[in-house]
């Protein structure tokens, strides 16, 4: 299953609720867009949380979202980064999706 | 919209519903079932009286299909069937008995 | 979500019946999500699909027991989750972390349902065909 967030860990508990969810086994994958790329920042408190989970889970960010913060020289190791086309592929890949609000 | 009998307004909306639940009384509910050409009998009235009760528990209109099931539990499988809502109220039991009773058109009726 | 979840008429008109779960995060008055999630849901079960719910995070605040909104002028659609029954939506989900933050318990709510854990309830998710977040 894919999960997509697309907000910021510092202002919205979204992250951290998908993550007890997500991190818990299964075969799911993590896809972080819009103000969401700011969870795969290096050395964050969300980075750390981020990459708790990555034994389990795949994650993913959309780079345009990424780039445009400015923060692609910031991220986490471990994280791939995704184009549009690429974002359509997971949809594609997974059974199903979850956009978390 | 309004509907006025005997100096009382009512408000009702663009299809003819009620747009204030507190507003209604069995005048009105008579107006209503004249427009939809529906003859009020104690069969009607019974249904309009259900239909009330369920919404002033739940707060939403039901689906037909959760009308037909409810109604069958509280007045038995005579009444509680298609065909039996369908002869008093033509136009769809659900759609038609809400406005004549009174309640917002039911969720999930489209 | 490899189809479209609007596939409900075959030919043979006997609809094509998908799993179907809303995940409701947020609190009851607030936004609109709570009030329009649970008219979706309504909606869906209209259309014999097999419908679901998950409570978690502050979406656990929809189902408290003894909600009154006179004073704020806006409906309390609380009692509108006890109909749920008599749509058939008989699967409902509340996230056990997301109740004990909130210092809330089974008791506190006003229709039965199902406590899991986050491990379950990634389980359960994983099996949707189609999941809706409010």
């Amino acid at each position: 299953m894919l999960h997509i967030v697309n907000k910021s860990p510092f202002e919205n508990t979204t992250l951290a609720s998908c993550l007890r969810v997500v991190g818990k086994g299964g075969d799911n994958a993590l896809l972080l867009i819009e103000d969401g790329v700011y969870a795969i920042t290096k050395n964050s408190d969300a980075g750390k949380a981020v990459h708790a989970v990555m034994g389990g889970v795949k994650v993913y960010a959309l780079m345009p979202d990424v780039e445009a913060r400015g923060m692609q020289d910031r991220v986490l190791e471990g994280v791939t980064m995704v184009d549009y086309a690429g974002f359509v592929d997971l949809v594609i890949e997974h059974n199903n999706v979850q956009s978390w609000l | 919209m309004a509907i006025e009998i005997n100096g009382k307004t009512y408000d009702t909306d663009e299809e003819g519903y009620l747009t204030d639940l507190s507003q209604w009384d069995e005048d009105v509910a008579k107006v209503l079932a004249a427009e939809e050409k529906v003859e009020m009998t104690d069969n009607h009235w019974e249904v309009i009286n259900f239909l009330r009760e369920y919404y002033n528990e739940f707060q939403i209109a039901p689906a037909v299909r959760v009308l037909t099931k409810a109604i069958g539990k509280k007045l038995g499988p005579d009444k509680g069937n298609n065909k039996y809502l369908y002869e008093l109220f033509p136009y769809g039991p659900a759609k038609q008995a809400c406005k004549i009773g009174g309640l917002p058109k039911p969720t999930g009726c489209i | 979500m490899s189809e479209v979840a609007g596939d409900f008429d075959d030919e043979d008109g006997s609809g094509t019946i998908k799993k179907f779960m809303f995940v409701n995060r947020k609190a009851p008055y607030g936004t609109v999500y709570a009030l329009e999630g649970l008219e979706v849901v309504l909606i869906t079960a209209a259309f014999d699909q097999d419908v679901s719910m998950v409570f978690m995070d502050d979406g656990v605040y929809q189902l408290v027991k003894g909600q009154n909104t006179k004073a704020i002028a806006m409906k309390n659609f609380s009692p509108t989750y006890r109909a749920l029954d008599g749509y058939d939506i008989e699967k409902l989900y509340v996230e056990r972390d997301s109740l004990e933050m909130r210092g809330l318990s089974e008791s506190d709510l006003l229709v039965p349902v199902e406590v899991l854990s986050s491990a379950e309830m990634q389980v359960l998710m994983n099996d949707q065909d189609v999941v809706i977040a409010f």
